[in-house]
């Protein structure tokens, strides 16, 4: 019985972590690209999961069909955001990075909570409720579709940078700034490429997040450290690393919340963030700088 | 004290002494509304140069400033709280408790080769985790806060630093004149010296002897501990202390303000920059709620855009180019 | 004479790679010591060995009797050693000025003693009109002065320049010379150098080492070491003899 119930909640950290770690995705792209800190990050989840609701109550629209659309306009943002104000800070020192994605960031949380209010807002679904039964162990299907739906993202990202020339491109700039400038590619737009790539992987994960967590502005924050810890531990540049970061978060996050208390949850990230920091710079899957 | 005052050109001299005899009478004519808001600019001059001493001059980026100001705060109060010890001799274990933590998040970083964004990481890291284990320890009063007991038949106990807003007034304002003059002092010394020579360039400074880690060691405690003083009056004018609120991320955020708009790296930055943001936010919530159109949020907006902007167009900060425009550049 | 520092056997690989391989030598105290070598020789590697910046695969490094390895490049530069980088590293955002008291404040602890020190130093150099420039505004020769400034300002028993005289005209590598010879002169402060420069190299130095491909393949005084057939065929070609 007790088995069961942590398998339970084994497998539910499991899911919510692959969804923390297409969101850490995003993050690691833009961080390890571009070298911009991203600080904002958290809050564009956050106006991915209200865009989700609101087309929801709205248009009756599920999640997992508004992903399409809200992934397209947060690329479009990421790309002119990056064009028109974060390129003209790359190279600069990170606390001016910093400091503009931070005040980036009280905008927009600050933005949320004077036009929908702190209150959090539930999207209802038809099979919010719903789960299957494998052997002693219940599983939300809510979350099972958000976490395929988030493997589906990863790996079309993965496939992107793999496969297509743009993508390659792109990966040079990350090893070698000055050599990609030499041959010729236009780095500056491919930086907005990356950063629109990056925030519609985040567009993603908070479209995905509405099946299982209700918006609110107060989760801005929160989530923002969440990738953060998430791409050091995974490992900076390392695609995978983003993944099995997150699902190793998702479940101690999991784990505390049911052994101790859910507002100790994150209590470990922080921990285990101390210890990479201390131990393993480089993260569980990243190289040696 | 010479160290201090010679380099400061005549007109600086004059109008320093000037800004400080009209802050020292202003409250026979300021209201109690006023008054709170002056209160609240000498704290963050008291905080911002705290963090600029880290940041400005040695180049440590800290985004947990919380920690120190909330453990600073919480353990005043307790001491207060469960035994009657009075915030004076309370200040000494709340100085020691931050400096403890600030040496712990110092010798990790600077030990294990932690930089930039990733020490910053680090003390955030300290900080979430501390509101968290302060939420659920029972002694502390948990995630519902402690509360001080404000007794108006006490309120003459100033030696207890209960008292009205003159009291406060007053005293933050001499800490802030003590922190900036603490800056100044520092800055023209030796540690000072080393301190913008590791901001510079870390492997250079090595190279010119400097023992590197001792002097960003040496920063982060001095840094902690004034950042805990803040922390310590703060919770004595407010009588209330919640984890949510004491070691939040935007506490720190709140804290680097000052410094970043008014110039890191300066002496005069951090009382600017407290001088520009404070009045404005205060004033803009003020605004906004005659005429009703007042929603929670607006003045951290106003925060965020004002950030955004000094950051793009003047990253140096508002004080440098304001010392041009006002001749007290010295030639 | 006694050897101020004295470097025997010392290796460096870096992935495989030899930097610098099983050299040795010794300088003399009051001594202006030369090492050449083409470039990717080694040279840099070995300053940065003596320096503390990483630790010595092999050999043993002594200054003044005392060991060096294990140190610091900070505890490197207490005992006496100092340094300027090939690439010059000036702390951009501080005027020239305050980039040599830093120097200068490794001996004085007191400020105003560090900026009449610094003051001395910057005369020496021809900097004192730009003492309130910031440094990132210097030309690239006035950056290569600073960094000899501030090293000296350190006041050093041992002085490692690194290429000080790479991309100055032949009046101002004329006018270094002279100043770091008078330098020599005046306060018996013994000179390591790195040069490409062979007319500085020929002027100045007491002693030369050629490195290639990180071991050692000629030693002597200039006048010997340039006729040696080794050293011609590896370095200096044809050209210069």
């Amino acid at each position: 019985m007790t088995v069961a119930i942590v398998l339970n909640v084994l497998v539910q950290g499991v899911l919510t972590g692959l969804v923390y770690g297409l969101m850490a995705l995003g993050l690691s792209v833009i961080f390890g690209i571009v070298r911009v800190v991203n600080f904002a990050h958290g809050e564009f989840a956050v106006v991915a999961m209200y865009a989700t609701w609101l087309l929801f109550v709205t248009l009756g629209l599920d999640p997992l069909i508004s992903l399409l659309p809200i992934a397209i306009v947060f690329f479009g943002i990421g790309y002119l955001l990056q064009a028109t104000l974060v390129n003209r800070f790359v190279g600069r020192a990170e606390h001016e990075q910093f400091i503009l994605l931070v005040g980036l960031g009280i905008i927009i949380v600050n933005g949320l909570l004077m036009i929908f209010g702190p209150d959090a807002r539930p999207a209802n679904l038809s099979y919010s409720f719903d789960s299957y039964m494998i052997g002693p162990v219940i599983v939300d299907k809510a979350r099972v579709f958000a976490a395929a739906g988030a493997l589906v993202v990863s790996a079309a990202l993965v496939a992107f940078f793999r496969y297509t020339a743009t993508g390659t491109a792109i990966r040079a700039c990350a090893d070698n700034l000055t050599g990609a400038a030499v041959v010729g590619l236009n780095v500056k737009r491919l930086y907005a490429l990356t950063f629109g790539l990056g925030l519609a992987c985040v567009g993603a994960a908070g479209a995905l997040m509405v099946t299982i967590a209700d918006a609110s502005p107060a989760l801005s924050q929160a989530f923002t450290l969440l990738a953060f810890v998430i791409v050091i531990i995974g490992g900076l540049g390392s695609m995978a690393g983003a993944l099995i970061g997150g699902v190793l978060i998702g479940v101690s996050e999991a784990l505390a919340s049911f052994f101790l208390a859910p507002s100790m949850k994150s209590m470990f990230s922080f921990a285990l963030l101390v210890l990479i920091l201390v131990l393993r710079p480089q993260g569980l899957m990243g190289r040696r700088a | 004290m010479k160290r201090l005052w010679d380099p400061i050109p005549l007109r600086g001299r004059v109008v320093l002494v000037a800004l400080l005899a009209a802050l020292l009478i202003a409250p026979a004519v300021l209201d109690r509304y006023l008054i709170s808001i002056f209160v609240l600019i000498f704290y963050f001059t008291l905080v911002g140069q705290a963090w600029n001493l880290m940041m400005g001059y040695a180049g440590q980026l800290s985004l947990g400033h919380a920690l120190y100001a909330g453990l600073g705060g919480y353990v005043a109060a307790l001491l207060w709280f469960y035994f009657g010890i009075g915030p004076w001799l309370g200040v000494i274990p709340a100085i020691a408790v931050a400096m403890a933590f600030g040496a712990a998040i110092g010798w990790l970083g600077f030990r294990f080769g932690i930089e930039g964004v990733y020490f910053a990481l680090l003390t955030i890291a300290f900080a979430e985790f501390t509101r968290i284990a302060f939420d659920n320890m029972a002694f502390t009063g948990g995630a519902g806060g402690l509360f001080l007991l404000y007794e108006p038949k006490r309120a003459h106990e100033w030696w207890n630093l209960r008292g009205g807003p003159l009291l406060f007034y007053y005293l933050s304002l001499a800490l802030a004149c003590g922190a900036t003059a603490l800056t100044a002092w520092l800055a023209r010394s030796r540690l000072g010296y080393q301190w913008v020579a590791i901001r510079e360039d870390q492997r250079a400074a090595m190279a010119l002897g400097i023992d590197v880690f001792r002097a960003k060691m040496i920063a982060v405690l001095i840094s902690a501990a004034m950042t805990a003083v803040g922390g310590v009056m703060l919770a004595f004018y407010y009588n209330s202390l919640f984890p949510a609120q004491a070691f939040d991320i935007s506490r720190s955020i709140e804290m680097i303000l000052g410094p970043v708009v008014g110039g890191l790296g300066t002496v005069f930055g951090p009382i600017v920059g407290a001088f520009i943001l404070t009045p404005l936010g205060e004033g803009l919530i003020a605004v906004t709620d005659k005429l009703g159109i007042g929603v929670p949020g607006v003045k951290a907006v106003f925060y965020g855009l004002t950030l955004m902007i000094i950051i793009s167009l003047r990253p140096d900060g508002v004080w440098p180019w304001l010392k041009r425009l006002i001749g007290l550049e010295a030639a | 004479m006694s050897a101020l520092l004295k470097v025997e056997g010392v290796s460096k690989r870096f992935r495989g790679l030899v930097a610098v391989d099983r050299v040795s030598f010794e300088v003399v105290e009051g001594a202006i010591f030369a090492v050449i070598g083409p470039n990717g020789a080694g040279k840099t590697t070995l300053f940065n060995l003596i320096a503390g910046d990483f630790p010595t695969d092999g050999g043993a490094m002594t200054f003044a009797g005392d060991p060096l390895d294990g140190l610091t490049p900070d505890q490197v530069c207490r005992r006496g050693i100092a340094r300027t980088y090939q690439i010059v590293r000036p702390f951009p955002a501080l005027s020239v000025e305050d980039n040599v008291i830093v120097g200068a404040l490794m001996r004085l602890a007191d400020v105003d003693a560090a900026r009449s020190r610094a003051h001395e130093v910057l005369r020496q150099l021809d900097l004192y009109d730009k003492r309130q420039r910031r440094a990132s505004s210097l030309t690239l020769p006035d950056r290569k002065r600073l960094e000899v400034a501030r090293a000296l300002a350190t006041g050093p028993k041992l002085l490692l320049l690194d290429e000080v005289m790479a991309g100055l005209r032949p009046t101002e590598t004329d006018r270094m010379v002279a100043v770091l010879r008078e330098i020599n002169r005046a306060t018996g402060m013994t000179i390591l150098l790195i040069e490409h420069v062979m007319r500085a190299v020929m002027a100045l130095a007491s002693h030369v080492l050629v490195l290639h491909h990180g071991a050692a393949i000629a030693e002597g005084p200039p006048e010997a070491v340039v006729r040696d057939p080794a050293v011609i065929e590896s370095y200096l070609g044809v050209e210069t003899v």
